[in-house]
């Protein structure tokens, strides 16, 4: 298949290995600490059986856990550093996407370009929170 | 999601292994790889042994820990109303999750469905998470599985990156709309949608057509003016086969739909993106598979930033699911050498129809 040896899905492909390798990595470290309890658990382990059948706001309120990036603050903790592989890996298609856009515009391909830009809009006003109640 | 594509674009070195382990030694090195590709799933070789024997077992007990899990649930739920799941000890949900998401990843690759869509409906049925959680957690593990498969089907050439982008950035908008919608709506509402949905999804299963290499006549404008198209080798005439698609428009607007019903499920969409690419789009099929999972990592990743940034996914239920359904997709791919895929394909029909109509009666309040 030809487009297997295209430039940017093979820019794209190499950035996604590593990306996604180090999300998984970070998630597993970082669960492990958290179940081992290297890492101290804000909410503790044994009260979540009586937290996790609660709707997201009710749960938030319940804990008073913050939301949106606040965790990156707290990472200290067991329950705030897990979320690190989790914000890793859905952040890999924003890396992908940043990496091959040099290569569209290179080769004057302007509505991938355009394509590119407004995917990255997307995911990136997703991940800042632009549509999170908060 | 374990997802088509995981299937399709993994069997021909997982068969490639079974066929060097399990078939008489003139027979394997002579067999093409598209002879292996169409043979080995219908084939049960005698040679196979104790590791089939193991494989089968382990296929067959799924079932039962389904229900072993589901006695726990139940039972809970029908004790105090204090602390209705303090009687079991808080180590207990997550590790039955993993060992659940393991049987699941299992039988999601030979299934050719997406780990996502089993996820879903079965644990927001027979684990106490709030479905709030269980629809974040299955969205991260259609993600991972998804930019799992990612790097190999690019070099490949199974996925198409050209043909995946429009598509996926059209997906991920929607997904965040079915995203917030999702966490807006009533638990009961979103269980009840689900449970018709996971019933639709089964029918599609039983009643959907594939093809291998649809007609095309004609591109339409807009995949011309973006250049969509390629070249398939296929390994059994061995000639490459240029393809191209039609009927795009209706494509991104088929997408705008999968998209959001995969944000406000959290059950992944490979199993509506396949089709759609394949017999709307008329993309090959295992052009139709790779791509597919570009595009459900890509709209999953930004429904999960919504369910990440709100809160919604927990470390405790999220990280055990992926990592059980990513180690039982490795063994599942295994099952093709010893299991006709019909039968797997027919039991995950079965698993659906009973976590679909659990999910619907427990939505409607009939069965809690």
């Amino acid at each position: 298949m030809e487009n297997g040896g295209q430039p940017e899905q093979l820019r794209y492909a190499a950035v996604l290995h590593w990306t996604t390798l180090a999300g998984f990595i970070a998630l597993v470290i970082t669960f492990a600490a958290y179940m081992l309890g290297w890492l101290p658990a804000r909410v503790p382990l044994e009260r979540l059986p009586q937290l996790w059948g609660l709707s997201t706001e009710e749960y938030l309120k319940a804990t008073n856990t913050p939301t949106g990036w606040s965790w990156l603050f707290t990472m200290n903790q067991g329950d705030s550093a897990g979320q690190i592989g989790i914000a890793i890996l859905s952040g890999c298609s924003i890396a992908c996407i940043l990496v091959i856009m040099p290569i569209y515009a290179r080769l004057r391909n302007y509505a991938y370009l355009a394509i590119c830009f407004l995917a990255v809009a997307v995911l990136a006003a997703s991940a800042a929170g632009v549509f999170t109640r908060h | 999601m374990m997802h088509d594509a995981m299937n399709l674009l993994r069997e021909p070195a997982l068969e490639w292994r079974g066929a060097r382990r399990v078939l008489p030694v003139h027979s394997a090195p002579r067999a093409s790889a598209a002879g292996r590709l169409a043979t080995i799933p219908g084939v049960i070789c005698p040679q196979q042994g104790g590791r089939a024997g193991i494989l089968r077992a382990l296929l067959w007990l799924l079932p039962a820990v389904l229900l072993l899990l589901a006695l726990p649930a139940e039972a809970i739920d029908a004790g105090t109303q204090a602390a209705p799941h303090a009687a079991v000890a808080w180590w207990v949900w997550p590790l039955a999750l993993f060992v659940v998401c393991f049987f699941m990843g299992m039988i999601a690759v030979p299934a050719g469905v997406g780990g996502g869509v089993l996820f879903v409906p079965i644990v927001g049925s027979f684990f106490p998470f709030h479905l709030d959680f269980v629809r974040g957690a299955g969205l991260l593990v259609a993600m991972s599985s998804a930019l799992a498969a990612g790097p190999s089907l690019l070099k490949n050439g199974m996925a198409n990156l050209r043909l995946a982008l429009p598509l996926a950035m059209i997906a991920s908008v929607s997904s965040i709309g079915g995203a917030m919608l999702g966490l807006a709506l009533p638990a009961n509402m979103v269980q009840t949608a689900l449970g018709i949905t996971i019933l639709g999804i089964a029918g599609l299963m039983i009643s959907a057509k594939k093809s291998e290499f649809p007609h095309v006549p004609q591109p339409d404008p807009l995949s011309q003016a973006l250049g969509i198209h390629g070249l398939f080798h296929d390994a059994i005439s061995g000639k490459n086969m240029p393809w191209q698609v039609h009927r795009t428009p209706a494509g991104l607007v088929l997408f705008l739909v999968i998209g959001f019903l995969g944000g406000l499920f959290g059950v992944g969409a490979g199993w509506a993106n396949v089709p759609a690419l394949n017999l709307l789009m008329g993309v090959p099929l295992k052009v139709a598979a790779g791509s597919s999972s570009m595009i459900l990592s890509v709209a999953s990743s930004s429904a999960t930033w919504y369910y990440l940034d709100s809160g919604a996914i927990l470390p405790i239920i999220a990280v055990p699911s992926v990592i059980g359904m990513m180690m039982g997709a490795r063994i599942g791919a295994h099952l093709l050498t010893v299991l006709r895929a019909s039968v797997i394909r027919r039991l995950v029909i079965a698993i659906l129809l009973f976590a679909g109509v659990r999910t619907l009666l427990k939505g409607l309040g009939i069965w809690m």
